[in-house]
């Protein structure tokens, strides 16, 4: 299958303001290609290089080495027709105060060259939940509907490529559940998907492939269930209020409450299970499961840290 | 050139100070009214620039001309300093404009909302002093390619300014004494001989001067010397300003 979107060699270094400091290099020779139709997902902790890449990628930033093509097209040397075959919703809650929500529509389509779009706008906004709100101005939206029109403007010339940074950050159940749905709909229709995000679960569940950046560079890159399988496949998960003994405490990832704790085996985890006892501990709602994208997730960026 | 697109952003940029017409059209047209009326009534009988010519005659058409060149540039920088500080930059960021498309929109609206401006100052001050139309083709050139150049002017500020006080500064220490400095009060002959000099070297003259040319059929300098140094100065800012949005100084990183 051909490639959607190839970034090669792809480097972006920021000079330092002062001499103090050494330049940033907020990308360092990532190289990896989307196939068309795949639901993509590019995870990284903050200050990875999600996000400058993505840029590179719209043309908001360009690249300091490293060449990137959308659909064949150079986003440089042929950037018009490559902007074309790209729809972004960005990060930030941006929009502009004098429009109301059909305006910025039917401007952002007039943007790409398109004239008449009022049935693919129309079916924008039913489907986004947006119906009733085409003449409604931009200040007057709550947060979660500014969020859907931003996907309305990234869809409004039906881009071949979709890239969502960071598109539920901050925003309800419901809106989540009409946006994936709705992308998974275009996705199946063949709109290839570029997503980063910081919700794992929702990567898990939705992206066929995965990779992972960490300080500018790739670190994994691999179809999900392949990711999923390579690490522990056993979590121990548990909720206290007591402190836990240091043999178990050292394997442990703690949120409030919840204790995780890889396990390799069933033998070891019966032998946490025998510290815990031995400590005194008392534990409730104890599940034994398999590793998510989140376990994955950490293991991989802790190893990469590790000299 | 994607035409549609360039025409959209030209629309829409139009469509943004329509929306606050009151605030960009109709207080302008006020402001310079009041010039009028004071400096009219304290120096009408008091100054006389041309033969047969009264003060509020003389001064109608450097207000409009000011009015023009001022709301030209205002345009142009303030939706791009707005857009770059509230973010929403990035909507035409990722579409395929080119720079030429950008300019053409930007420095286009520009030129309207400087017209409109004039066109009210004009229509209002009137009133005062029924105007003369002794060379028409001269206003019409001179308004619009002063415009213009204001415009690409405001466009240059915009992208260059990281916050709003960078723009005003622009406009507060940069065309606003040029515009004062440029006869719209007074004929530069009347000034002293640096003064007068200095003035010589001010575009913003030549605009303003060759604009009146129109009305009066007279000038400070031949409308053709101010045509050639407008146009000149129009091409240099229009070459500066494709420049910064072709390598998308200060909106790409």
């Amino acid at each position: 299958m051909p490639a959607a979107v190839v970034f090669d060699r792809v480097a972006k270094t920021y000079p330092s303001r002062s001499g103090a400091r050494a330049d940033v290099h907020a990308l360092d020779g990532v190289s990896l290609a989307i196939e068309e139709g795949e639901f993509f997902g590019l995870l990284g902790p903050n200050g990875a290089g999600k996000t400058t890449l993505i840029s590179v990628l719209a043309g908001l930033t360009r690249a300091s080495t490293g060449r990137v093509t959308v659909m064949g097209h150079d986003v440089v040397a042929d950037y018009a027709a490559a902007r074309r075959a790209i729809g972004v919703v960005p990060q930030e809650l941006v929009f502009d105060p004098f429009f109301s929500v059909g305006e910025c529509l039917r401007i952002q389509s007039g943007y790409f060259g398109i004239r008449d779009n009022g049935g693919w706008i129309a079916e924008l906004l039913a489907g986004l939940g947006l119906a009733d709100k085409a003449d409604v101005n931009m200040r007057a939206l709550s947060g979660g509907m500014k969020r859907r029109v931003l996907v309305a403007q990234a869809l409004v010339h039906k881009p071949p490529v979709i890239v969502l940074d960071e598109p539920t950050a901050g925003v309800d159940v419901e809106l989540r559940q009409t946006l994936w749905g709705f992308i998974a709909k275009l996705n199946k229709q063949g709109h290839t998907v570029l997503l980063t995000t910081h919700y794992l679960e929702e990567a898990e569940a939705l992206c066929g492939r995965i990779a992972m950046l960490k300080q500018g560079r790739v670190v994994a890159l691999d179809r999900t269930a392949n990711l999923l399988a390579g690490t522990a496949s056993t979590m121990l998960r548990f909720k206290t209020d007591q402190a836990l003994p240091a043999g178990v405490a050292a394997h442990a990832r703690v949120t409030g409450r919840m204790a995780q704790v890889r396990a390799h085996d069933a033998v070891e985890v019966e032998t946490m299970l025998g510290q815990l006892r031995h400590a005194g501990v008392s534990v409730e709602d104890l599940e034994i499961g398999r590793a998510d994208l989140e376990d994955v997730f950490l293991e991989i960026m802790q190893r990469e840290t590790a000299p | 050139m994607n035409l549609v697109g360039a025409r959209t952003l030209f629309n829409k940029e139009i469509l943004r100070f329509w929306k606050v017409s009151v605030q960009t059209v109709a207080a302008p047209v006020l402001t310079a009214v009041l010039y009028l009326v004071i400096f009219g009534h304290v120096l009408e009988d008091r100054v006389q620039v041309f033969p047969g010519v009264g003060y509020t005659s003389f001064l109608v058409p450097g207000l409009v001309m000011m009015s023009v060149l001022q709301n030209a540039y205002a345009n142009s920088s303030s939706s791009l300093i707005q857009s770059k500080i509230t973010g929403n930059l990035v909507f035409l960021l990722v579409t395929p404009l080119s720079h030429w498309a950008w300019f053409a929109a930007y420095v286009g609206a520009s030129v309207v909302r400087g017209l409109a401006v004039g066109l009210g100052v004009f229509a209002v001050t009137a009133w005062f002093a029924p105007p003369h139309f002794a060379e028409p083709w001269w206003i019409a050139v001179f308004a619009v390619l002063g415009a213009a150049m204001l415009g690409t002017l405001g466009l240059i500020a915009g992208l260059w300014a990281e916050k709003f006080d960078q723009t005003a500064a622009f406009q507060n220490f940069i065309i606003m004494p040029m515009t004062f400095l440029s006869g719209v009060f007074y004929s530069v002959h009347s000034l002293p001989k640096f003064w007068l000099a200095l003035s010589h070297a001010n575009p913003f003259f030549y605009m303003i001067d060759g604009f009146r040319r129109g009305f009066f059929g007279a000038s400070d300098a031949s409308p053709w010397l101010s045509l050639a140094v407008v146009a000149v100065s129009f091409a240099v800012v229009a070459a500066i300003a494709l420049r910064l949005l072709a390598t998308g100084y200060k909106i790409r990183n």
